[in-house]
């Protein structure tokens, strides 16, 4: 494959600096996601950024950006693009049906994009979330030292639509070596997520934990980068007096009086006045976020010490 | 103290009051612990975030509780010994806030209180307050140290749409919406300062530390 960031794009382009993705469809929903922004909490701001992490930093990886790069997170497909200048680029996280110019692309590869060309991502059938990362990172302004877009909190930039424009960055470090890596699309049907019980698991009656641990508990339609609500048994409460709000990670089961559970993801917010029944572990955050409304998760288990 | 794990991202550490929150937060930040992402303060609890590929929870755990948190006291009511009062919350400056004491809730509020409504903006303006914490949206800030009289429950129902620059009241705490949100704090007024800006830096006029005047204007 030939370096395409040394010199200009040899068709009229001009400089990398005009380098960028134009989108003609933006699908449901696609948004700039980065690593997000930590250490903001105490002004209300969360972390925000892709909602699996690791399909983002693998994306980078593969074009030979740092893990933390902006890249576009597409939710179930429908993005379409035309390049400005040779751009390299790859897809990962769920798998897409995507041409260049009509000619198939494969997810989970580098892949080149001629200037004038376009690519259209069509819609995923299992999983809910792509990244699409550009050699040079999408170099849109930061805001609060991250290009990632909060949906609950209104930071960052505005989700794609049709006729945004993406500016490219510049490319810097060596171009890597793998140029495909192999990844197993997610999975359809039933998913087993590892979680810690509590950190609020004494709010609830015995029976709360082991429905939670022992019935499935399907995706609803009302999910987003915020959290996915969860249908299924009731996890009734022991404790039923108001909690003072307190601070929320990703991968939370959060369980609002009504006793439904919501995962809490990337846009989650900074507090929650609801408790808290058990956290999934963090590597299994991403594999949460790729599950879609209907496919149902399970709760198991891990043997750790819930009080220190 | 209670250190209850939130899995492999945080420790929740539960305390008795908002005051060893505070002297909790104040020391942690001081200290460069390897795997602490952020520290995120509430009402009585301080939510230590974690990198899990760095952190040792078992460790951290025990170095929070070797913090002694015997010198804190309710915020605002000067210093006890060598420690400053409000568990060593650093001192930001003072922010005036002109208020138009007009809330839909101020009636309500006096009635909750026993007092006239004027002696609830006189009681609101006559106190300085200050940030303790902040999470509920960019830019909001728990405000503490204000006339015990002004504690009130929240409302039964909370309202789907509080405009930006709302000033509330709920439990001991005072606030101002930074934008319009839902919320079920009592309203008594409200301010044109606008609370958050991302092209300002800093962005939030209300962050820990900080001190608040409210000053009544018509």
């Amino acid at each position: 494959m030939s370096e395409p960031d040394t010199g200009t794009a040899g068709n009229g382009e001009g400089a990398p600096a005009a380098r960028r993705l134009e989108v003609l469809r933006p699908g449901p929903l696609s948004t700039v996601q980065d690593l997000g922004r930590t250490g903001l909490a105490g002004m209300g701001v969360g972390v925000s950024g892709a909602a699996d992490r690791s399909s983002l930093r693998l994306a980078n990886r593969l074009v030979g950006n740092p893990e933390s790069e902006a890249a576009v997170e597409i939710t179930l497909g429908g993005l379409w693009l035309r390049a400005h200048g040779v751009l390299t680029v790859a897809l990962t996280g769920t798998s897409f049906p995507a041409t260049v110019d009509g000619r198939t692309a494969a997810s989970n590869t580098v892949l080149t994009l001629p200037s004038g060309s376009e690519l259209r991502i069509g819609q995923c059938r299992t999983g809910m979330r792509g990244y699409l990362a550009v050699r040079g990172g999408i170099d849109v302004p930061a805001v609060l030292g991250s290009r990632a877009t909060d949906t609950l909190a209104g930071l960052g930039p505005e989700p794609l639509a049709v006729g945004t424009v993406l500016p490219v960055g510049r490319a810097y470090g060596e171009f890597p070596r793998v140029d495909a890596a192999p990844v197993t699309p997610p999975p359809g049907g039933d998913l087993t997520l590892p979680v810690l019980p509590g950190p609020r698991q004494d709010w609830f009656t015995d029976s709360a934990l082991r429905a939670l641990l022992g019935e499935p508990f399907e995706i609803t339609p009302d999910s987003d980068r915020v959290g996915m609500r969860l249908s299924g048994p009731p996890l009734p409460r022991y404790e039923t007096s108001e909690l003072p709000s307190e601070g929320m990670v990703s991968g939370a089961l959060q369980v609002p009086p009504a006793g439904q559970p919501t995962l809490f993801l990337a846009d989650h917010p900074v507090t929650g006045g609801y408790p808290v029944i058990a956290v999934v572990l963090s590597a299994y955050v991403a594999v949460a976020a790729q599950a879609r409304p209907g496919q149902r998760l399970r709760f198991r288990a891990v043997r750790e010490p819930s009080e220190y | 103290m209670r250190i209850l794990p939130c899995a492999d991202a945080g420790l929740l550490v539960e305390l008795d009051e908002l005051e060893q929150v505070l002297a909790l937060h104040a020391a942690l930040s001081e200290r460069s612990l390897p795997g602490v992402l952020d520290l995120i303060p509430a009402a009585r609890t301080l939510l230590v975030s974690l990198d899990p590929e760095r952190a040792d929870r078992r460790a951290l755990a025990e170095e929070i509780r070797r913090v002694p948190l015997t010198g804190a006291r309710s915020a605002g009511t000067g210093s006890v010994g060598d420690q400053p009062a409000g568990g060593e919350l650093a001192d930001r400056g003072l922010l005036t806030v002109p208020v138009i004491y007009d809330g839909a809730d101020l009636d309500a509020v006096a009635e909750l209180t026993g007092l006239s409504p004027r002696e609830v903006v006189d009681a609101h303006t006559g106190t300085e307050w200050r940030v303790a914490f902040g999470g509920f949206a960019p830019g909001f800030g728990y405000l503490v140290g204000g006339d015990p009289r002004l504690e009130v429950p929240r409302r039964a129902e909370s309202r789907t749409g509080v405009p930006a620059g709302s000033v509330g009241l709920a439990g001991r705490f005072s606030g101002v919406y930074p934008r319009t949100s839902p919320g079920g704090w009592q309203l008594i007024g409200r301010t044109e300062l606008e609370m958050w800006r991302t092209d300002r830096e800093p962005p939030a006029l209300l962050r820990p530390g900080v001190r608040v005047r409210f000053e009544e204007v018509s």
